[in-house]
């Protein structure tokens, strides 16, 4: 007995929109960090179970998710990075008062 | 004739030298450049004279046209070109002699009148430019050439008329002398474009076949071109900025304002004559009534008149109108048949050229000796001013019209070309040509006899009833008596050169013979009005003076104020087309074409203003913005799939 594709999709899609939810709600820009990689690790269930499920001869989906997994661990470095400079410039993390980019 | 350049490069190369340096030379330096220059030009000019009169008739039995230089200077379509070149013919060499010579007098005489003034050396740079372009002006090839110096003796002519640009009134009168003849020169302009259109060059010599099929458009635009005339030459009623035009200093008034610049229009009229005898006759007689009631009307205003240059003024006025008269009373180009007037018209303005530049110049004498311009300072001048008495009176003389002084036998052609035009016409010149006789000794009189303003002032300061030692008359200093001496001796003789074998309507020879009943009449006509000026104002106020003062005193208020034809044009001006014209339009611009465009911006920034605040730097609101505008999409692409 194989468990449908539909229980992965409804898994990733709460993953993703908890990820939106933190994205549009916390103010620290570490939590906002996390969310995004919720939402990455959606997009690559997505892949993987599309692959699995639907082109079971290929391998893009597996390798394409192999990808992400390590573009995003680069990108939340280089994040990292750009936050720990924001908090020694501007003293805080907290969303709200990172306003310099207003009009 | 290649040598002809130089008449124009001399001039020219004074002007930038003292234009350039000269507020670093030394007075006496700068007017002798002036001067120098202008003499060779002199000699070149009447080196050019002598060879061209000299080098005799063509075949045809007239001086040939001769065009040393011409260049294609602007090309337009076809045959439509703006060029730059030289042409001597008779009346532009007659021309280049009536330049040089008053202009070299004036040089001359400037040396003494101005010395010591402030901007000396400006004066004579402006002198320069001046001449240049009257020069280049007389010698254009083409009616565009013409304008384009047309429009410099303009500029230095506003340049000079502003030379004591500390006074506000000299920058009244030069801005008013601007503005009419440039009014008159957009009418000129016209004119030129629309001749240039329709034959298809700016030339002055046409070829028949261009000429016959542009011979409907040709009286318009002649008639335009004579607008632009009549502003150079103070034409009624664009005659009102030549009497302000003597706040200038008076050599000027001399050079430009009585013997050259305001010729300029007579010299258009006359250069396109084979164009109005052929094409526009009627345009002709208009010319000659529109003269004849400035001469009147100037004549009649130079009789009250008290500031002795303005009398000269509204004399010029009147005499040039007579030549525009002369030369509008032509029928054909044929000297023995009604084209007279041609020859008659150059006639006069070499020979006023002449004596007027030296009625000025005594002017400028007596002003410089009693510091003032109005004739109630003068009186009783003889004994104190010798030379400057005789020359006057024989350039008063001369403008009277008694022989043997030149402007007898000019005046004698003028009216001898009216009569033959008709008996009315006749008459009306005739006299007016009395009361420039009168009005020109009544102005003799209340100089150089009469009871002396000096001697007056001298006895009540010696009676102690004046503070100040009165200033006395002295004669001018000898290169100021010097022009007068010459331009004397010119008038005196002038009338003997046989002028018509030089230059006539058709350029053949035309031997000048004095029609004895004109010349008996109009000798007579002078005398009678000498006399009565000579009565009415040579012992101060007569009784005939003070009863015509009394009985006629509206009539010589108006004229004293020129007829108000100045508060006219200031009428229509600024209530007339300032505010009923130019206000409308005004309000227009600012409130509908400004308007409309302000509206747009102050919407836009508007606008702007609501849109600002969805960039409130928060990245969160940006982003929630990005998802929406991302769910909208897949919502439409869910859609249309």
């Amino acid at each position: 007995m194989t468990i449908p594709s539909e229980y992965y999709l409804i898994l990733s899609a709460i993953l993703f929109f908890i990820g939106i939810f933190g994205f549009f709600t916390r103010r620290n820009l570490i939590s906002l960090l996390i969310s995004t990689e919720l939402m990455f690790n959606a997009v690559d269930i997505n892949f993987a179970v599309f692959n699995a499920y639907s082109h079971t001869d290929y391998l893009e989906g597996y390798i394409f998710t192999l990808f992400g997994i390590g573009i995003a661990a680069a990108e939340t470095a280089v994040a990292i990075a750009i936050i720990i400079n924001v908090y020694r410039n501007m003293h805080t993390i907290h969303i709200k008062k990172l306003r310099e980019l207003k009009h | 004739m290649q040598f002809c350049i130089f008449i124009l490069i001399l001039p020219l190369l004074s002007f930038l030298i003292l234009g350039l340096c000269g507020s670093k030379m030394p007075h006496k330096l700068a007017g002798t450049i002036g001067t120098v220059s202008l003499s060779v030009v002199t000699i070149l000019a009447y080196t050019v004279a002598v060879i061209y009169f000299g080098g005799g008739r063509g075949d045809e039995g007239t001086f040939p046209t001769l065009i040393p230089y011409d260049y294609t200077w602007l090309p337009f379509a076809g045959t439509l070109s703006i060029d730059m070149g030289i042409l001597l013919d008779p009346i532009s060499v007659m021309m280049l002699i009536v330049i040089s010579t008053v202009s070299l007098m004036v040089h001359i005489y400037s040396l003494g009148y101005m010395k010591g003034e402030r901007g000396f050396q400006r004066y004579y740079a402006f002198l320069s430019l001046f001449t240049f372009s009257m020069l280049g002006l007389v010698v254009a090839t083409n009616i565009f050439q013409m304008y384009l110096f047309w429009e410099l003796v303009g500029v230095s002519s506003y340049l000079l008329i502003g030379f004591y640009y500390t006074s506000p009134k000299a920058i009244a009168a030069s801005k008013k002398a601007f503005i009419v003849t440039r009014f008159a020169d957009l009418f000129f302009l016209i004119g030129i474009l629309i001749y240039g259109y329709y034959t298809k060059t700016f030339s002055f010599s046409v070829n028949e076949t261009m000429l016959m099929a542009a011979s409907s458009m040709l009286p318009l635009s002649l008639g335009l071109m004579f607008v632009g005339g009549a502003g150079k030459s103070a034409m009624f009623p664009l005659h009102i900025w030549l009497p302000d035009a003597m706040e200038g200093p008076t050599p000027v008034s001399a050079l430009i304002h009585a013997a050259t610049m305001v010729v300029a229009g007579v010299y258009l009229v006359a250069r396109l004559f084979p164009l109005f005898i052929g094409y526009a006759p009627d345009v002709l007689h208009i010319i000659a009534y529109v003269g004849a009631f400035t001469a009147l009307y100037a004549a009649v205003v130079a009789c009250v008149q008290t500031d002795i240059k303005r009398v000269l003024a509204f004399s010029t006025i009147s005499q040039i109108a007579f030549m525009m008269v002369a030369l509008g009373v032509c029928t054909s180009s044929n000297p023995h048949d009604g084209g007279l007037g041609y020859m008659a018209s150059m006639f006069h303005l070499f020979t006023h050229a002449m004596f007027k530049g030296l009625l000025f110049l005594g002017a400028g004498a007596i002003i410089h000796a009693v510091h003032s311009n109005e004739k109630s300072n003068m009186g009783g001048l003889r004994k104190y001013m010798p030379i400057t008495h005789i020359t006057f009176l024989i350039a008063c003389l001369a403008i009277a019209g008694i022989p043997p002084f030149s402007g007898f036998f000019s005046k004698d052609e003028i009216l001898a070309a009216c009569y033959n035009f008709s008996t009315t016409m006749g008459v009306f010149m005739s006299i007016i040509a009395a009361i420039t006789a009168f009005y020109m000794f009544r102005l003799y009189n209340l100089i150089f006899w009469g009871k002396s303003h000096y001697e007056e002032e001298l006895a009540a300061y010696n009676a102690r009833e004046r503070e100040e030692k009165p200033h006395k008359p002295h004669e001018a200093p000898f290169v100021m008596t010097l022009p007068l001496i010459i331009l004397a001796v010119i008038s005196s003789i002038a009338g003997f050169i046989p002028f018509g074998e030089f230059i006539s309507s058709n350029g053949e020879s035309y031997s000048i013979h004095l029609q004895p009943a004109v010349a008996i009449a109009s000798i007579t006509l002078a005398v009678a009005s000498i006399a009565i000026a000579t009565i009415m104002y040579r012992k101060g106020d007569s009784k005939i003076t003070i009863y015509i003062n009394t009985h006629l005193k509206g009539f010589i208020k108006a004229a004293y104020n020129r007829f108000y034809i100045d508060e006219l044009w200031l009428f229509i001006t600024k209530k007339i087309i300032f505010n009923g014209i130019s206000r409308p339009i005004a309000w227009f611009d600012r409130n509908v074409i400004d308007g409309s465009l302000d509206k747009i911006a102050s919407m836009t920034q508007k606008l702007s203003n609501h849109v600002r605040p969805m960039q409130s730097g928060n990245i969160q609101s940006y982003n929630i913005w990005f998802l929406s505008g991302a769910l909208l999409l897949i919502l439409i692409l869910i859609y249309l799939a």
